[in-house]
């Protein structure tokens, strides 16, 4: 195994057109201990920290821009931005102990394709996009359409994730995201839910997403929530439905973590929990 | 709220016996510089591997290492037949029951693998990756056969037979045909059906535990040269380096002389290192290649091969009369002993009820063999899953009769002079003190809120005595060297330099504690029962009092007054009669050259009168009924410790027998595939609690002081881990009406029961 540490984003895609068992990684904190567990060396390492931009954490217009390898620890300490996508925020804090949070990052959450990752379903209820670079330059997508399956992506062998896209929220929204581990940290989602919702001045729901992990190979949407609740107030009744719905969307599987009538319930409990703070957000918002 | 911890205070009349000096080998520690067992690097040093089953079951039908051995590095390689075939039998060691054969079995397999992670082959290479390649290079040829790993069904009689030779003990007749079961063990004493015949209430349910892992931070690791003169040297962490010794050299067919063991500093053992693993493995392989090798075990391999304690199933029944007496216990428990004979059920089934007076007890015990890797010691053997069942049904009888959980517990409390429940006759012991230190505590009567609960329970161990050694220098400048033959696993340099101050007068500072090795003190049994503060403590005291002896003669000779003349006070020689300026340890130390040589004693004891310990705690969660989560909102511990030597490591061994009570309530378990395969064999999905899972424990140290000790020493290791399963079942009980009777009481298995439950 060779590692190399480019600097720029055209010698990445020049490492990566010259080694079809070249392999990205950004704080390498799932790639070093599959590693050691036994996942077969690739032919070079390419480590993305040295890009400038891929290390990047910036606002641009109506737009947040978060560089692929940018480590978790920083959202955390944007203030602004922790201000506007506290749920996203909350996703990425999430990922391991205060020290990986140095490491860990949100592209290489979303790269790392674990059906159980945290920051997915934050980043898809806010529409995030990611942008690709490959040979034909850059392109992007939305995020939703970066995971294919656990543990692949629709990302080409020579391409690899630039940097994440989020626009600022607009008034009255917020979003919340929330994980069920049996224990406090230092664990794996059993399920997750992230929410996203904005209210309109009375307090009823003008839009809202949400997106439920580890409960299906990929992220889960929940479209039924939107049906149920736009136009309406939160009620108990209405958020009830959302669970069952919540429910009924996953595609779930027994594991050392869980049991599929497990994760179908506390999907439920966890959307109308997610949406609920994201909804006192967004009133405190207002 | 956070309660603050009490404790007594100093026993007046002691100077040292408990304060809370700084630890001695603390800084050391903190800092990184104290050196485990993976930390020492030798000169031309190879790496050894170890190759382990992949099946659960299988015979052996062939092994070539030819490939590996003709390898890029490869120093040594060796399988089963480079290690002697031993005779079954043999004497136990420290607390540990052992048998050669089956340990020879299992540190290298033979003609069978019993478990996945089992031992076959290893390999010393000049790097660990070419160690690795070389294991891959070996070929072994498996027959797979079925597996079992639930006890039940390994006590069926259509099982897979684990071991042809094994006939039951215990059974009459003699069975004429192997099982799986190796033992049953009975307690039966007075009339049971009287007994229940008597009683008003009676409860009775079924209870099964998962096996859980010690968990300890440090992987085994061990450091093995053998020289030209064939002599061995073996640095490693364990909780004994003279068990070491032994099991080394026996396993080699050697002389235990002929292994000389230097103790590394210890990170964490909890009686999973009561044995050996990979420590003979790499002598034999140093042997071959004439150079050292270190084997250093994965996390993975400590869990697949390593450790655990038993699973269990367990049936109880419990009578009592309408006023809350108990008068009758039966049941059954089968214990999985792993791959090899030797579960704590016996301990299980002494334990359960030992804190109460009752007369009339039936129950048996399985010693069950199952296809994972052989149990070992862990903090109180098998008290805490038995006590898990007893103390979840005395809260039922005592909720049935209407009485208050903790005045059930006094009104039917063990006491001095009675007859305990295991047999012999209790000594002055403080369980009911521990009980009423609980009901008197602030946490007892917290308001609790919605969803929340509180439980309590209590425990019993029996704490051991056995061979210790130890030997104290005073050295030039009047400061001592205590030298003693037990690993520091919870603090016990600190408690034998105070014991030494004590009893010799000097600052604890002016005492240097030291783990010797193998070849510089005398035998001492491994660290385990909680009994080194008492029996090594016996030693050292004893050590130090023929040191103070030979310093009053010393002083009498120099004044050439009578030995009675000569008293010792604070550290100093007096003259009874008041003439003769008083001589410290320091003026005679700088003078022993004058006065007979140097000035040390040695001192060996095997000790008996080991005082019995109780703890009794309470539990408070709140109880998610979503989610079926637990948090742990509060939770007390009060423990018998006899003396508290030095009460910051008593009370650190409290909570860390409660911490891992919880996490054995909550959430650890052996997951095993339908092939036999552990599925989670790290701290990921191994889950131990985390800091944050847990709140302070606060701590009562109860002194109702020991007998058979000058300074009433009880132990303290053990006792903590044996009542928090219950608590916290008991806790769930009171926040949702639930009784769990299965462990791990993890979020899936508590939802399912308010969903059973219609919530």
């Amino acid at each position: 195994m060779r590692y190399v540490a480019p600097t720029s984003i055209e010698e990445t895609v020049s490492v990566l057109a010259g080694d079809v068992r070249a392999q990205v990684y950004a704080g390498a904190t799932d790639f070093i201990p599959q590693l050691r567990m036994g996942r077969p060396e690739p032919g070079v390492a390419v480590d993305l920290k040295r890009i400038d931009r891929l290390t990047d954490l910036r606002r641009e217009g109506d737009t947040w821009v978060i560089g692929a390898a940018t480590p978790s620890a920083r959202l955390s300490e944007e203030e602004d931005l922790v201000a506007e996508l506290p749920g996203l925020v909350e996703a990425a804090h999430l990922i391991g102990s205060d020290q990986i949070q140095s490491r860990a990052s949100l592209g290489g959450n979303l790269c790392n394709a674990s059906p159980a990752a945290d920051s997915v379903p934050a980043m898809v209820v806010n529409d995030g996009r990611a942008v690709i670079a490959g040979p034909a330059g850059m392109r992007t997508i939305p995020v939703a359409s970066v995971v294919t399956g656990p543990g692949s992506t629709s990302l080409a062998t020579d391409e690899f994730l630039v940097e994440l896209v989020f626009d600022r929220p607009p008034p009255r929204t917020a979003d919340a995201y929330l994980r069920f581990i049996p224990r406090t940290e230092m664990d794996i989602a059993v399920v997750g839910a992230g929410a996203r919702l904005t209210l309109d001045e009375a307090g009823r729901c003008q839009e809202v997403s949400v997106a439920l992990g580890a409960v299906a190979p990929t992220v889960v949407m929940v479209p039924a929530a939107a049906d149920i609740l736009v136009g309406n107030p939160l009620t108990d009744e209405a958020l009830k439905r959302v669970a069952a719905e919540a429910s009924a969307v996953c595609n779930p599987i027994d594991d050392k973590r869980g049991t599929k009538a497990y994760r179908r319930q506390v999907a439920g409990v966890l959307a109308v929990r997610a949406l609920r703070l994201a909804a006192d957000r967004a009133a405190r918002t207002g | 709220m956070t309660v603050t911890a009490t404790t007594t205070d100093p026993q007046p009349g002691y100077k040292w016996v408990g304060t809370r000096p700084v630890r001695h080998d603390g800084l050391d520690k903190v800092t990184g510089r104290a050196r485990y067992g993976a930390d020492l690097n030798l000169p031309g040093m190879l790496i050894g591997a170890v190759l382990r089953s992949p099946h659960a079951h299988a015979r052996i039908l062939s092994i070539d290492t030819s490939a590996a051995e003709a390898m890029e590095g490869v120093r040594a390689v060796v399988t089963g037949a480079d290690f002697p075939m031993l005779e079954s039998g043999g004497e136990g060691s420290g607390e540990e029951y052992y048998d050669p054969l089956d340990l020879c079995r299992n540190v290298m397999a033979r003609d069978k693998v019993l478990y996945e992670g089992h031992a076959l082959a290893a390999v010393a290479a000049t790097s660990r990756r070419e160690a690795l390649a070389a294991l891959a290079a070996i070929e072994v040829d498996y027959e797979v056969l079925p597996h079992v790993l639930d006890v039940s069904e390994a006590m069926a009689p259509d099982a897979p037979i684990l071991h042809e030779d094994l006939i039951t003990e215990g059974v009459e007749p003699v069975p004429t045909t192997p099982s799986n079961v190796a033992s049953r063990y009975v307690i039966d004493r007075g009339d049971i059906e009287k007994g229940f015949a008597e009683a008003d209430v009676i409860v009775e349910r079924e209870f099964v535990t998962q096996p859980v892992h010690q968990g300890y931070i440090e992987p085994h690791a061990v450091v093995a040269d053998v020289g030209e003169d064939g002599k061995a040297t073996v640095f490693c962490s364990s909780q004994g380096h003279f068990m070491v010794r032994a099991h080394t050299a026996e396993l080699l067919g050697w002389e235990p002389s002929r292994v000389k063991v230097i103790p590394a500093e210890i990170g964490g053992g909890f009686g999973g290192k009561t044995t050996v693993y990979v420590e003979p493995v790499a002598t034999r392989l140093s042997q071959k290649a004439g150079r050292p090798v270190k084997i250093v075990m994965t996390r993975d391999e400590v869990f697949r091969a390593t450790g655990p304690t038993s699973g269990c199933k367990i049936r109880l029944k419990v009578g009592a009369t309408r006023d809350g007496r108990l008068t009758a216990v039966s049941g059954s428990m089968a214990y999985q002993a792993g791959a090899f004979k030797g579960s704590p059920v016996s301990l299980g089934c002494m334990c359960a009820f030992a804190p109460y007076t009752i007369e009339n007890v039936f129950l048996e015990g399985f010693d069950v063999v199952v296809n994972m890797p052989k149990v070992t010691a862990y903090r109180a053997p098998g008290a805490p899953m038995a006590s898990f069942a007893s103390e979840t049904l005395l809260d039922e009888i005592a909720e049935r009769v209407g009485m208050d959980p903790l005045e059930f517990r006094l009104h039917n409390a063990a006491e001095e002079g009675v007859r305990s429940v295991y047999g012999p006759i209790h000594k002055r012991i403080g369980f009911r003190e521990t009980v009423e230190a609980v009901r008197d505590h602030p946490h007892y009567s917290i308001e609790l809120g919605p969803n929340q609960g509180r439980g309590v329970a209590s425990g019993f161990w029996f704490n051991f005595g056995g061979s210790s050694s130890a030997t104290v220098h005073i050295n030039e400048d009047g400061t001592a060297s205590v030298l003693t033959g037990s690993p520091d696993i919870g603090g016990s340099r600190a408690s034998m330099a105070l014991m030494a101050a004590e009893e010799l007068g000097i600052d604890v500072y002016d005492v240097t504690p030291i783990v010797s090795d193998t070849e510089s003190v005398g035998y001492t049994d491994v660290t385990g029962g909680s009994r080194v503060t008492h029996a090594t403590g016996l030693a050292v005291i004893d050590a130090c009092r023929k040191v103070v002896a030979d310093l009053r003669a010393r002083a009498a000779m120099v004044w050439d007054v009578d030995v009675d003349e000569v008293e010792w006070v604070d550290g100093r020689a007096q003259h009874v009669s008041g003439d003769r300026a008083p001589m410290t340890t320091r003026d005679l130390a700088a003078d022993a050259a004058g006065t007979g040589g140097p000035i040390t004693a040695s001192a060996a004891v095997n000790a008996r009168g080991a005082g019995a310990a109780f703890s009794t705690q309470v539990c408070d969660v709140e109880v998610d009924p979503e989610t079926g989560y637990v948090k742990i909102l509060r939770y007390t511990t009060a423990q018998d410790a006899g003396r508290a030597i030095h009460p910051s490591y008593v009370e650190g061994q409290m909570q860390g027998g409660v911490a891992q009570g919880i996490g054995w309530a909550l959430n650890e378990e052996y997951i095993f595939d339908a092939d036999g395969t552990m599925e989670n064999p790290g701290f990921l999905d191994y889950r131990m609690p985390v800091a944050s899972d847990l709140p302070m424990i606060d701590t009562v140290i109860v002194e109702v002081p020991n007998p058979g000790h000058p300074y009433g020493v009880r132990g303290v290791g053990e006792v903590g881990i044996v009542p928090p399963m219950a608590a916290v079942a008991n806790a769930i009980h009171d926040a949702t009406g639930l009784r769990l009777s299965e462990l791990p009481m993890s979020p899936v298995k508590v939802l399912e029961a308010i969903g059973a439950n219609g919530g």
